[in-house]
């Protein structure tokens, strides 16, 4: 029998990777849109952006609160530590939240276009990834110093590291790879081919910087945290794995066919990196004040979300099949005939 | 007056929440008026009705842009202003909080669907189903977070066990005492607000532009709910009361200026404070607190000098919880006048004077709304967990908090101004009647395609 607490992280880790996936899609799509304006090409892509993006924005932020709540429900004291650290970076990326859903909505049932508000889509999209992988960074350990019950974030540290600046390059060229990749599937499948040609285009360009961000991060990630680095390369089958995903991926988009599968190797590419590393993390979760075993909550608490979390899957599922099959899977919704 | 750490993070708390439940309200009432008016439009084959929960449908959907991120910014504000309080109560409290995510993505999810299916579904009662896991979920939302915040009122569910909770029992934590009062009054008086907030601007629209049709059924629909509505809310009112007396005694007293313990107490309405404490210029209401608290005019109820003075809540509550009171009332009064009225066939019941107090209505509920959170989150001071952890052992020590407030001031006028704007955007230059007439020629366009499909 597994542990709960292992469930716990599991899950979790599930629902992060979820959120990595939608969130990209969507935050790409603004980048997209931003820079389709400034080369004037946006006559191309933007209804096909929102003709996916409408039905589902809100589903995308519920991916993070979940994992939000999720994490701090299972492991109270991330609260205490990435709370205390996060003050700062935390709210920002709030504020960048906010102003990127509400505008959504905004312009999406209200008002109409304008640049000002498609600079801020564009830009937000760009800058919440970035200051969400602060948490990740913060992980590794070495950012945070608590002293007589006082934690703080020594942000100069942070600031001059370049393993955060590698995973913050990391998290905006995967964000543009991995919608890129996603669009241009949905507009192979709303046959709209002057939309594909140019989606495309952005997802072969974002291919390159993706893989060498990687590689980058990752030898960062060699100096500054060796144990996670030498659990990662004990792990090499599933890196192995996640770069032939990605070769495979690459081949498919640039002989421009199977746009679908191409997708779905661009998602496995990310599941196997993601996973490699966050096995490699075992057993931190903050590197050192928080190990998997020590900060979990009650056992009986611990169950019982396990137990709401089964409870919950069986009606999402369904649920989110059925938005699937509505929206992604409908032809002629795609192709805008509903 | 020196603002420490402690009272920015109380204060950064105090604004995200205060602006999040104008939203949060609307979230939870208005899916219910929405589902109502389809249902009665389907019933009656009456476009009106069907329009009606597409116009509020359309207003709804940008309320529950801003209420989906001010919710998620209290989600991480929790953890960022309060990350002792989360270490400790998130052991008890992990369960409820995970859950009202559930039922939020499942409510997400279905409104999503309902917002873009409008036509797909040749039987109408199809698309009107969507409407109840939206209903559903807004619903359970609302209880889960409510049994949060009853937990703090009244925690229970666990052992203490040096400084940590121990032999935590969720679901006893979830369904504590102050659990069913809470979320009857909480979700009552959200669809009240709810139906006074769509009554309210029917009527607002019929005093510009006169009483048209669609106004006139929008405004009889909103106001039979806001009596059923109201009536409810009082029989809540009252349940809470009483749950004060007997579990949180310390918070009654401090919401009528009660401090000395006697039998077949006064009731006490507005009035002042001298140097003394003593009540000056109060209505007094003989006995009836006594009566309010344990429905018999002579019960003893327990004064606040009986409590430790640091544990007493600010005397300011007092004004809070009449205020609350009287908007309740007046609610109530207003849609009762409303249909005596239309019974009363002398009367016009879209009188301009009627049609004012009902506008003015949308307004006081939610100033009710308010009222009645700030009532029951400034009379549990200075506890954050009620007998378990007081406020300042649980802020944030991060100076940034004060910085923070300000930021956080400005992104929700912004978003506030912008809501607005959006809305005025979005229904001035398309009143009811234009829409209408659109309606019924694309309906009647639509008519023989709707055959052929198949």
């Amino acid at each position: 029998m597994i542990s709960y607490e292992l469930i716990g992280i599991t899950v979790l880790w599930l629902f992060l990777y979820g959120y990595l996936i939608v969130a990209s899609i969507d935050f790409g799509a603004g980048f997209f849109a931003y820079y389709a304006r400034l080369t004037k090409q946006d006559h191309l892509i933007n209804r096909l952006i929102s003709r996916y993006l409408s039905p589902v924005w809100e589903i995308t932020n519920v991916f993070f609160v979940f994992f939000l709540v999720g994490i701090i429900g299972f492991f109270p004291d991330t609260a205490y530590y990435y709370g205390s650290s996060l003050l700062v970076p935390g709210s920002i990326a709030v504020i960048l939240l906010a102003i990127r859903g509400s505008f959504y909505a905004f312009e999406n049932y209200g008002s109409k276009e304008s640049i000002v508000y498609l600079f801020l889509y564009g830009a937000t999209g760009l800058l919440i990834p970035a200051s969400l992988s602060v948490a990740l960074t913060l992980s590794e350990g070495g950012f945070i110093t608590e002293q007589s019950g006082v934690v703080s974030l020594a942000y100069l540290k942070l600031f001059t590291s370049p393993l955060s600046w590698s995973i913050v390059v990391l998290a905006i060229v995967s964000v543009l790879f991995i919608s890129g990749s996603f669009l241009t599937f949905y507009a192979s499948r709303a046959a709209d081919q002057s939309a594909l040609k140019l989606l495309r285009n952005y997802a072969l360009f974002w291919s390159t910087p993706t893989i060498i961000a990687a590689l980058t991060a990752f030898i960062y990630l060699s100096q500054h945290n060796e144990r996670h680095f030498q659990n990662m390369m004990d792990l090499w089958w599933l890196l192995a794995l996640s770069v032939g995903f990605f070769m495979l991926a690459l081949w498919l988009l640039y002989s421009g066919r199977r746009y679908g599968l191409a997708f779905i190797c661009v998602m496995l590419q990310f599941f196997c990196a993601f996973f490699a590393y966050g096995i490699g993390h075992y057993p931190y979760i903050l590197d050192p004040f928080i190990t998997i075993q020590e900060g979990a909550t009650q056992e009986s608490m611990g169950i019982a979300l396990v137990i709401a979390f089964i409870g919950g899957l069986c009606l999402l599922i369904p649920s989110l099949v059925l938005v699937f099959k509505l929206f992604l899977f409908d032809a002629d919704y795609v192709k805008g005939k509903k | 007056m020196e603002i420490d750490t402690v009272l920015w993070s109380r204060l950064v708390t105090g604004l995200t929440l205060t602006f999040h439940v104008i939203f949060a309200t609307v979230g939870v009432s208005v899916p219910l008026m929405i589902a109502i008016a389809e249902f009665v439009g389907i019933r009656k084959k009456d476009p009106h009705y069907i329009l009606m929960a597409k116009r509020w449908t359309r207003g709804f959907i940008i309320s529950v842009a801003v209420g989906v991120v001010t919710g998620t910014a209290i989600a991480m504000q929790l953890a960022l202003v309060w990350p002792n309080f989360m270490k400790l109560a998130g052991n008890v409290v992990a369960l409820p909080l995970f859950m009202e995510v559930f039922a939020f993505f499942f409510e997400a999810i279905f409104l999503g669907i309902y917002l873009y299916t409008w036509d797909r579904f040749r039987n109408p009662y199809l698309h009107w189903l969507l409407t109840i896991p939206i209903v559903a979920g807004a619903g359970m939302s609302a209880f889960f977070i409510t049994t949060v915040n009853g937990f703090m009122n009244q925690p229970g569910g666990f052992m203490l066990e040096a400084g940590h909770f121990a032999a935590v029992n969720p679901i006893a934590a979830m369904l504590n005492t102050a659990t069913p009062s809470k979320v009857f009054h909480v979700l009552t008086s959200a669809y009240l607000t709810g139906a006074a907030l769509l009554a309210g601007i029917a009527a607002y629209t019929m005093l510009r532009k006169g009483a048209t049709a669609y106004y006139k059924k929008s405004l009889k629909l909103m106001m039979g709910a806001m009596l059923v509505f109201g009536l409810l809310t009082t029989i809540a009112g009252d349940v809470s009361a009483k749950f004060l007396a007997e579990h949180q005694p310390e918070k009654l007293a401090a919401a009528e200026w009660h401090f000395e313990t006697e039998s077949g107490a006064d009731l006490i309405f507005l009035g002042w404070l001298n140097a003394e404490r003593e009540v000056i210029g109060a209505l007094h209401l003989p006995k009836a607190l006594s009566f309010l608290a344990f429905g018999n005019f002579n019960a003893e109820v327990k004064g606040l000098n009986e409590f430790p003075p640091d544990e007493h809540p600010p005397l300011l509550v007092h004004y809070l919880f009449d205020f609350m009171v009287s908007i309740g009332f007046v609610l109530l009064a207003v849609s009762v006048l409303y249909f005596l009225f239309v019974l009363w066939k002398k009367r016009n019941e879209y009188n301009r004077w009627l049609l004012g107090a009902i506008a003015a209505c949308a307004p006081l509920a939610f100033l009710g709304v308010e009222l009645g959170w700030f009532y029951a989150e400034v009379g549990r001071q200075p506890w954050i967990i009620r007998g378990y952890m007081r406020v300042e052992e649980a802020a944030t020590s991060s100076p940034n908090v004060m910085p923070l407030f300000f930021v956080f001031l400005l992104l929700y006028i912004v978003l506030g101004v912008l809501c607005a704007v959006v809305l005025r955007r979005l229904f001035r230059n398309n009143p009811a009647e234009a829409e209408y007439e659109r309606y019924m020629q694309s309906r009647n366009e639509q008519q023989p395609e709707a055959g052929e499909r198949t």
